[in-house]
């Protein structure tokens, strides 16, 4: 019998300006055991349709028409009170965020003591017992005494564990998990998803796996729907959507996702979404500001070497004492030498908690090094005191951070957010100059140019992200660090911007050190890479080497955690030979 | 935690003396105290010789160092006006006034806070409504209005309860207290209610916005998804996160209804420790005002220091030592 089933529901947001539909005649079903993928990027309606079918929507959202149906009995009509009792008892959630999900002020027991007992009636002791139980099942070592424990003494891995645990007290029939590893490292996010599959088969539990990546939806689920735009735009075998998409949103999202297995050029775009704009060349670069007069009387060193690292390391206090063996500290990064030459990408991968981006923050400055040397342009920049010295370096050095969201000043146009770095290094005479030069960059990422006197939050994460590459670049920087520009980003969103800085790096001769935790990016972006672990770099190696033959146990197993999109490999090799056959 | 305790206490030491700096030099600008002290027929050199007496001649940092040396073994001088020790004019005046502020901070937080809780579960209802617009009025009210107002209904055309005064009171050693006679405590009821009426709505709306931003939470939002009942959900997770900003909130507060009880005080006549104040300023009382401002920055500080221990005990991640972080 089918578990649960929705039949032409669509999911409605009341506003003042009308009914926002969110989901449209949506229909899906789930069987007992089975993993049922929903797919799609951001704003799709992915999320609100878990949402609705446990009847958590977020007020004034409501299931305006259709019907769902569980385990044989209608459900969206119910009493309030009915839909909280099937709420944990039949159907668990798991959110995506564990940082979030857990009440920070009560220990693990506590929060599961009080579900098992709501729902199982096992009293105090039996509720721990089961409680123990649990723990045990998801992973959590020493279950007895971690129960104990808040919380924030959890890793991110383990909380998403617990919150495993807390969705499965009530030994619930369905589990909608909500991006339950997006907020996680790679080689978490496998043992999460193991677990997960491992739960539906012992289980027979159905679950609703909602994600945006590919990769977990190749990796555990047995069906898969592709939403675009509150719409269902395909459903079906998880192999037969991934290796032979019928839908032309489907194949143009496939094909923009990050090979793993080979280097191309350039990232296909989505052509299915629409408000692509693609940077026009209209003006010439090697005659404009921003390509003219770029100050180049900084000269780099006889072998090319703009950035060399030396003997890197940074350390923080973690707990304070006036004694100083009580001090405790941690050593975020140790010992770290590399060097970049001008005009290559030099990335960076690792896990979270690895050390990138403290590297990044000291290399521009924003944090003092412990110990070690960085010299830029064959100068030691770690070294000067002396402010306006650094300031001529630190213009050649620009940064563009992960988060679009809370890296641009809220309260500020977009035309005073890329102007302040030129009219603060004095790079342009007049105001009216620096306007010209602020439309002309907004131009060159691609936008469009009434953008210019909007306030960020009109603009979508994508174009967040183009402004702020074009603050960067407004000083006319020779070295661009990227801190995981795309991470925030959905898949096709990630290709434009990752080729506009493919782009931006050949046009204007820039030196990017490109910073993340996803292989297939690096592979794509980079030309050599440094595999870092615990702080320190276990692997140096130029990419195509790393990607074939790596050396250190560690990087190898890195690469073993890279989701599997051997479906979408077979449909490539299946269309190559189609192209020699045709 | 103990290095955080002795921390704490060294920076309380330097803000009160801080204190005792700004409040001793600002009396310096109030007046001549002996104008007020003796009678027109004084002669000149009887002034002088009383202000020699009383160390008015020396030089400022030495009056100070006399003050502060004195005052850290809680011997704050005589009163110029009384005639008797400043430590006992205080111990007399502190019942009455601490008597009020904490039974006025009690019912702030007793009825402010489920409020709070009441308008952001419900937060369309007509009574949250209600609730709202009426604590519009205790937040923009000046308090002296409130009390004349309150005089004025309860007092003139009801005369329910009495206007002005402690009533009967009984004295437990030192301490008098209004609490055990019955015109005592109606004598209560209109200034307490008064002094919390501000507190009281600032405490509704914090919670109110507090509690509104913490439903939002995903915590919350996976407490619904497990099915627990609202009232679990409500009162058993939401509230106790709520009440951390409010916990500070109240701490600064308390601080503040004790120095708010001067204006309670006059409206009401009731014999506390701002009343005191307020009459040690017409007549120059440098002793008494010096006292009442160290003991009121003394409770400051006090109270700041519960409520950082405080802070500890409610939010396990503020363990001052830090619980070790396990992988």
């Amino acid at each position: 019998m089918t578990l649960l089933a929705t039949k032409n529901i669509c999911i409605g947001f009341p506003s003042r300006h009308g009914m926002f539909v969110a989901v449209k005649d949506l229909s899906i079903s789930v069987e007992p055991g089975e993993i049922l993928g929903i797919v799609g990027e951001s704003g799709a309606g992915k999320s609100t349709v878990g949402n609705a079918i446990i009847s958590l929507l977020q007020p004034p959202g409501k299931v305006i028409s259709g019907e769902v149906w569980f385990n044989g009995q209608r459900i969206d009509n119910l009493s309030v009170e009915q839909k909280r009792r099937l709420r944990g008892k039949k159907i668990g959630m798991i959110f995506q965020d564990p940082q979030t999900s857990l009440d920070p002020l009560k220990t693990i027991k506590q929060q599961l003591v009080e579900t098992i007992d709501l729902h199982l009636r096992l009293g105090r002791k039996g509720s721990e017992q089961r409680a123990i139980e649990l723990l045990e099942q998801v992973g959590i070592p020493d279950p007895k005494l971690r129960m104990l424990h808040y919380p924030h003494q959890f890793s991110g891995g383990m909380r998403q564990r617990v919150v495993i645990a807390l969705a499965l007290c009530g030994e619930p029939e369905l589990i909608i998990a909500d991006e339950p590893t997006t907020a996680l490292d790679v080689s978490v996010q496998k043992q999460i998803l193991d677990l997960l599959r491992k739960l539906c088969i012992e289980k027979n539990v159905g679950m609703i796996l909602v994600t945006h990546d590919m990769g977990v939806i190749a990796e555990v689920t047995d069906r898969v729907a592709v939403m675009y735009n509150s719409q269902l735009m395909e459903i079906g075998v998880t192999q037969q959507i991934l290796g032979n998409p019928q839908h032309p949103y489907t194949r143009s999202l496939i094909s923009a996702i990050p090979r793993p297995d080979k280097r191309i050029e350039r990232f296909p775009l989505v052509t299915y979404i629409e408000d692509v704009i693609e940077p026009e060349d209209e003006f010439d670069l090697s005659c404009h500001w921003l390509g003219r007069s770029r100050d180049f009387s900084m000269q780099v060193a006889e072998d090319g070497t703009i950035l060399q690292v030396e003997n890197l390391c940074m350390r923080f206090q973690i707990s304070n004492s006036i004694f100083k063996s009580k001090r405790r500290y941690l050593d975020a990064v140790k010992q770290v030498n590399f060097s970049i030459k001008e005009g290559e990408t030099f990335g960076i991968v690792g896990e979270s908690g690895s050390g990138k981006s403290t590297i990044a923050r000291m290399v521009t400055g924003l944090y003092q090094p412990y110990s070690g040397a960085v010299h830029f342009l064959g100068k030691e920049i770690s070294a000067i005191n002396h402010t306006p010295q650094v300031l001529a370096y630190r213009r050649q050095m620009q940064m563009v951070f992960q988060d679009p969201f809370s890296s641009l000043n809220a309260r500020m146009r977009v035309m005073d957010i890329v102007a302040e770095p030129i009219m603060f290094h004095k790079l342009a005479s007049s105001k009216e100059e620096a306007q010209q030069i602020v439309l002309d960059l907004l131009k060159l990422v691609g936008m469009s140019d009434d953008a210019y006197a909007k306030y960020p939050h009109q603009f979508s994460g994508g174009q967040r992200q183009r402004i702020s590459i074009a603050r960067a670049l407004a000083t006319r920087p020779r070295f661009l660090i990227c801190d995981e520009p795309t991470s925030a980003l959905d898949v096709s969103v990630q290709a434009q911007i990752l080729n506009l800085l493919k782009d931006l790096q050949q046009e204007l001769n820039l030196t990017m050190m490109f910073i993340s935790h996803d292989l297939p990016v690096i592979r794509q972006m980079c030309d050599r890479v440094a595999v870092m672990q615990h702080g320190q770099i276990l692997e140096l190696a130029k990419t195509e080497q790393l990607f074939t033959d790596p050396q250190h146990s560690y990087s190898k197993h890195l690469l073993s955690l890279m989701p599997k999109l051997d479906m979408l490999t077979q449909r490539s090799q299946k269309t190559d030979l189609q192209a020699l056959h045709g | 935690m103990f290095s955080f305790l002795v921390k704490r206490l060294l920076q309380s030491i330097v803000v009160l003396i801080a204190v005792a700096l700004i409040a001793f030099s600002l009396f310096k600008f109030v007046g001549d105290p002996i104008n007020n002290m003796v009678g027109q027929d004084t002669t000149l050199d009887e002034r002088e010789a009383l202000r020699e007496r009383l160390g008015l001649n020396d030089p400022f940092h030495i009056q100070f160092y006399h003050f502060i040396s004195n005052a850290a073994v809680g011997d704050f001088g005589i009163s110029y006006r009384h005639k008797v020790p400043v430590s006992d004019l205080i111990a007399e005046r502190a019942p009455a006034t601490l008597e009020l502020s904490i039974i006025s901070a009690l019912l702030s937080v007793i009825i402010g806070i489920p409020m709070g809780v009441y308008t952001a579960i419900h937060r369309s209802g007509f009574i949250s409504r209600s609730f709202m617009g009426l604590s519009l009025v205790g937040i923009s009210l000046p308090t002296f209005l409130i009390g004349i107002l309150f005089i004025f209904l309860f007092g003139v055309i009801l005369r329910w309860l009495p206007t002005f005064g402690r009533g009967e009171v009984v004295a437990i050693g030192w301490w008098t207290t209004g609490l055990l006679t019955w015109s005592g405590i109606k004598s209560l009821i209109l200034p307490s209610i008064t002094l919390a009426l501000f507190q009281m709505t600032l405490i509704m709306r914090l919670v109110r916005t507090e509690m509104l931003e913490v439903l939002c939470t995903d915590y919350i939002k996976f407490a619904r998804a497990r099915g627990l009942k609202e009232n679990a959900v409500n009162f058993g997770h939401a509230l106790k996160n709520t009440l951390i900003p409010v916990i500070t909130i109240i701490g600064l507060q308390l601080g503040l209804v004790m120095a708010f009880a001067i204006i309670t005080e006059t409206v009401f006549q009731w014999p506390g420790m701002g009343m005191l104040f307020i009459q040690s300023i017409e007549e120059v009382d440098v002793p008494v005002m010096a006292a009442y401002l160290m003991m009121i920055s003394l409770i400051f500080v006090g109270i700041n220091l519960l409520v950082d221990i405080l802070y500890a005990y409610v939010d396990p991640r503020l363990t001052i030592d830090g619980g070790a972080k396990h992988g």
